[in-house]
């Protein structure tokens, strides 16, 4: 079942400019200039009920843009876009009430009361049963471990801590579809792993879907088999992570360990590391087969990998090979 | 909907008491002014003969102090803050939660006031006693009083409200609030008492929203007005709450459409 429909989504910003300088400063007083800024340019995509998919681009490429789009944030400057059959701009209770948006630092918890408190803001807000609301809030602090937080007040936790209990306090509603801005930001390697396991049980334990944006490929890597890459606004690929590797990276790896140590391998490829008898070649893939066996025959391997390049690699072969344009995140 | 007010305004509480010591700065910057225009207009009275315009020092005193208390129960902060929530996203939370932003900040104002009674009351309390002013209400007055001094906060909640959204089109609205304020402060009857202002400041006055939302609940405190006015004054409390809650319902339905979203 379809549960997002986005068609020639596009949005636009208007911002003043002006030149440095109090001449301009001066002019601009009585005549303003203004500019359009199309940060989101004509997105098309349908995700169905139950799929994860990460938002990829560079900063500014417009995925935060659509994605409060999608949550209802922001009115659309053009096209067409239905969550949960609802039009999200028109933030219906009803819609309103199947979906939760997590942004970054700036979310549901009231900074100067307990956690517990919030938690029961939202309750009353959402208008929970008593009964769903205590085990949802009980099934969190498990799976979060928030048992010794609950009782303290936001300001006191730590950056880890209080997200933890932002991605609890945005879930208490159950909602159906989560959209995830950088969900991971700013937290220690613990705590994002953390994290994106809760992310992946709360996806299968209720079938939610999930949409995230993240800098940090792991979190992509971990949750998400479809990525929707977005740059300039427009979008690039929608598919399968592993087709997006396939068709934007022209390379691939080949570890080789070595009986000897220091020898050169530049004639089999680019070397990218040599530590001693370990050695890391960069081939193309048409060569790679024809690589390998010169190496298996020609060399004394004690072992050999071949491996796709990271995926932070071929995200960033994505953008270098567009032509730079400004844009709005 | 009282269940999440009641749950909001718990909260709410619990958050103002975090913050005592603003609290209590805010108050005495509220309650300050009309105790210095209270002295300055008694000695005006007294430099005249005993009396100005028709009010001597305990009317004087029966006003100031009624004006205290209406303008603590009716007054609104959402003006000066409104600029740094659309420009921090904190609106973005808010918009994605299935209740309507001016709930909470209605919820917000009377834990406010609520909190701050237990300040006011005993200080009211001390200005009666050294200033003793003459209240002579009628017991229907009193009522009346009572309806539209609640009246008076809704009318004066929903103008500021619409004029606080102006943020979502002027960056800095500081400018505007004090424009606001300014006007507030000769047409609401704060300054002075609207019958000792010239004719045609009363006429504008009676017709702005501002007279409604502080000097007709104090009159009514001082036992000025006939029935007649009481009634016609509650039914220009109604009409500029009509006014009120359309302007912020049509002005709140453009500003989100224009929102946009600034912030992580």
């Amino acid at each position: 079942m379809t549960v997002i429909h986005s068609h020639s989504l596009s949005k636009t910003y208007r911002v003043p400019v002006r030149e440095p300088g109090l001449g301009n400063a001066l002019k601009s007083l009585f005549h303003r200039r203004m500019e359009d800024v199309e940060a989101v340019k004509g997105v098309s995509f349908d995700v169905e009920a139950g799929e994860v998919v990460g938002f990829l681009g560079p900063n500014g490429a417009g995925k935060t843009t659509t994605l409060k789009m999608l949550s209802g944030l922001l009115k659309p400057s053009g096209g067409e876009v239905e969550v949960l059959g609802s039009v999200p701009f028109q933030r219906h209770r009803e819609f309103l009430r199947r979906i939760t948006l997590v942004m970054g630092n700036r979310n549901q918890l009231v900074w100067d009361i307990p956690v517990a408190d919030s938690f029961e803001r939202n309750c009353a807000i959402y208008r929970l049963e008593r009964e769903a609301f205590e085990q949802t809030v009980a099934g969190l602090t498990e799976l979060l471990d928030l048992s010794k937080l609950l009782s303290k007040p936001v300001r006191n936790l730590s950056l880890g801590e209080r997200m933890k209990c932002e991605i609890a306090v945005a879930l208490l509603h159950r909602p159906q579809i989560l959209f995830l801005d950088e969900p991971t930001l700013g937290l220690d390697v613990t705590m994002q792993r953390r994290i994106r396991t809760f992310v992946r049980d709360y996806n299968e334990r209720f079938g939610a879907t999930v949409l995230l944006t993240s800098h940090y490929m792991a979190d992509v890597e971990a949750l998400c088999k479809r990525v929707i890459v977005i740059h300039h606004g427009k979008l690039l690929f929608d598919g399968d992570l592993s087709a997006l590797v396939e068709r934007f990276s022209p390379h691939k790896t080949i570890s080789v360990d070595l009986e000897r140590e220091g020898m050169d391998l530049s004639a089999y490829g680019e070397v990218v590391s040599a530590n001693g008898s370990q050695v890391t070649l960069l081939v193309s893939k048409e060569q790679t087969a024809q690589v390998t066996g010169r190496l298996l025959t020609d060399l004394p391997v004690i072992d050999l990998t071949v491996e796709e390049p990271p995926i932070e690699e071929v995200i960033e072969q994505v953008f270098s090979q567009q032509t730079a344009e400004p844009g709005v995140d | 909907m009282l269940h999440i007010y009641r749950i909001l305004f718990n909260t709410g509480m619990a958050v103002m008491m975090q913050y005592r010591a603003a609290m209590a700065i805010w108050l005495i910057g509220l309650t300050l002014p009309p105790i210095i225009y209270l002295v300055v207009w008694i000695t005006v009275a007294r430099s005249r003969g005993g009396e100005v315009g028709g009010f001597d020092p305990t009317e004087l005193a029966a006003y100031f102090i009624a004006t205290l208390v209406v303008n603590h129960v009716t007054f609104t902060w959402h003006m000066f803050e409104m600029g740094w929530r659309v420009r921090s996203g904190f609106f973005n939370p808010l918009l994605v939660q299935p209740l309507h932003p001016v709930h909470r900040d209605i919820v917000e104002n009377v834990s406010y006031k609520t909190l701050t009674l237990f300040i006011l009351v005993p200080l009211t309390a001390a200005l009666v006693w050294h200033f003793e002013p003459v209240y002579s209400p009628q017991r229907w007055a009193l009522v009346a009083f009572v309806f539209a001094l609640v009246l008076a906060f809704f009318v004066r909640f929903f103008f500021e409200w619409s004029v606080a959204l102006l943020a979502f089109w002027i960056t800095d609205t500081s400018g505007l609030n004090n424009l606001y304020m300014f006007l507030g402060f000769f047409l609401s009857g704060r300054m002075a008492p609207l019958d000792l202002l010239p004719g045609w400041v009363q006429t504008v006055a009676y017709y702005s929203p501002f007279r409604w939302m502080l000097a007709f609940p104090t009159e009514l405190l001082l036992g000025r007005l006939s029935e007649q006015e009481a009634l016609y004054g509650i039914g220009a409390q109604l009409i500029w709450i009509a006014v009120g809650l359309g302007s912020m319902t049509l002005t709140w339905q453009r500003a989100s459409a224009r929102y946009s979203a600034v912030g992580a």
